[in-house]
């Protein structure tokens, strides 16, 4: 059967990508960033996940304010990276596993989370800097992935609750699917950061700090946090850690804290970045 | 979780406008500009000709001159997404930093070295935890 082994969670900076793909990760600073993910590169090398389910946030690229899914799940056999107003990055086409992710869209909406069902989707920055940060810059990724977009951008997002919920769900459905499958969850966006007004550049270490813990530690704690305490904390766009709890959520209870990764700058973010593995 | 709150409770989130319906329903053609951009050719028409490219989507006069004066806090007080406002940024060669920049008003440079120094702080005091 499926199963998921380990969670991913990590920023998805657009401007990481956009220092990967220009050259520029020696350059003073970039470097510490990229060197964050050093070991992260060595552990999957040795995971080798045969899939990823990957929950991230679509920046206005695929979904316009014409129709907002709360939760969308990519069926189709690949993604394209969408162009978000400055080119595609020049980064792999994205190869979906269709079965896999139909059988998770059935089991999670008969489980009562109405799924919105996507079988055509470029991908952003938000599902790409990820993948680059984990793999460098292959001629083609080195696995599957199930692109899960959350809403973060219109309010309301899903609560935390529901996230963690989500995640309980898409763990059942993998564990239920007939294949010998290594599947990893990834959670990105996050961490502090606020793009917009007058408090823009909000950085909260404190926040970011205990919200790792409590990931590891008291995710069902964590779930119960409302919108409001992200959004004051950490930045009004600080809220996309919501999907870092998808992640969670699909573990194990009982998890080991392989690694973890925090700096500060990129761009007006700060980087947040941790590997649990299932026990 | 215990958390170091940075603001006082009472104040929600300072500085801060939640898009909501409300906002949502105000800034729809905005928005919906500013999500065309991710077409090469709607970007080379928007620069041809600024205004007529406004009309064309239905903006509001005060939308309209915030647009031609990139006025970034009146574009989010007239329901401007910052996720959408980015690819109107994106296309005047802006990156989030400069907009950082515009919305506080400091120049690019000190928005930068305000945020680098939040990170020397901060390695600074894991580096004193470690060996203190």
């Amino acid at each position: 059967m499926a199963k998921i082994t380990a969670g991913v969670a990590t920023s998805h900076v657009p401007a990481i990508g956009a220092a990967l793909d220009l050259g520029k990760t020696q350059e003073d600073y970039w470097k510490p960033i990229f060197d964050g993910y050093e070991f992260s590169k060595e552990w999957i090398k040795n995971e080798k996940p045969d899939v990823i389910i990957l929950v991230y946030n679509d920046h206005a690229s695929a979904f316009s304010l014409d129709l907002i899914p709360t939760f969308a799940i990519g069926c189709a056999d690949e993604f394209q990276p969408a162009d978000e107003g400055w080119g595609p990055r020049p980064v792999p086409t994205v190869k979906g596993h269709s079965e896999l992710a139909w059988h998770i869209a059935q089991s999670a909406i008969l489980d009562e989370f109405d799924m919105t069902i996507v079988n055509n989707m470029d991908v952003d920055h938000g599902l790409t800097v990820p993948l680059s940060l984990m793999f460098g810059q292959p001629e083609d990724w080195p696995c599957k992935v199930i692109p899960l977009a959350v809403n973060v951008v219109q309010y309301p997002p899903p609560t935390g609750n529901r996230c963690y919920n989500l995640g309980k769900a898409i763990r059942k459905a993998v564990e239920s699917f007939d294949a010998d499958l290594n599947v990893q969850i990834w959670g990105t966006g996050g961490m502090s950061h606020q793009l917009q007004g007058p408090r823009a550049g909000l950085i909260n270490k404190d926040f970011d700090t205990a919200f790792l813990d409590g990931l590891t530690q008291d995710p069902q704690g964590l779930a119960k946090m409302p919108h409001i305490d992200y959004v004051r904390e950490a930045g009004s766009e600080g809220i996309e850690m919501v999907m870092w709890l998808i992640m969670r959520g699909a573990l194990n209870d009982d998890i080991e804290e392989r690694y973890r990764f925090y700096h500060v700058p990129a761009s007006n973010c700060a980087v947040g970045h941790i590997i649990l593995e299932n026990q | 979780m215990s958390s170091k709150s940075i603001t006082p409770k009472r104040q929600l989130a300072p500085g801060t406008i939640k898009f909501d319906g409300t906002m949502a329903k105000q800034g729809y053609a905005l928005n919906k500009m500013c999500y065309s951009f991710n077409e090469a050719s709607a970007r080379e028409a928007f620069k041809a000709d600024e205004r007529g490219y406004c009309a064309q989507f239905g903006l509001t006069d005060a939308q309209i001159k915030a647009v031609l004066e990139r006025d970034v806090l009146s574009l989010l007080k007239l329901g401007g997404s910052i996720y959408y406002l980015a690819k109107f940024a994106g296309l005047l060669g802006l990156n989030v930093q400069d907009v950082g920049g515009l919305q506080t008003g400091m120049s690019t440079e000190a928005f930068k070295a305000r945020l680098m120094k939040i990170g020397v702080d901060h390695r600074a005091q894991q580096e004193a935890k470690q060996h203190g």
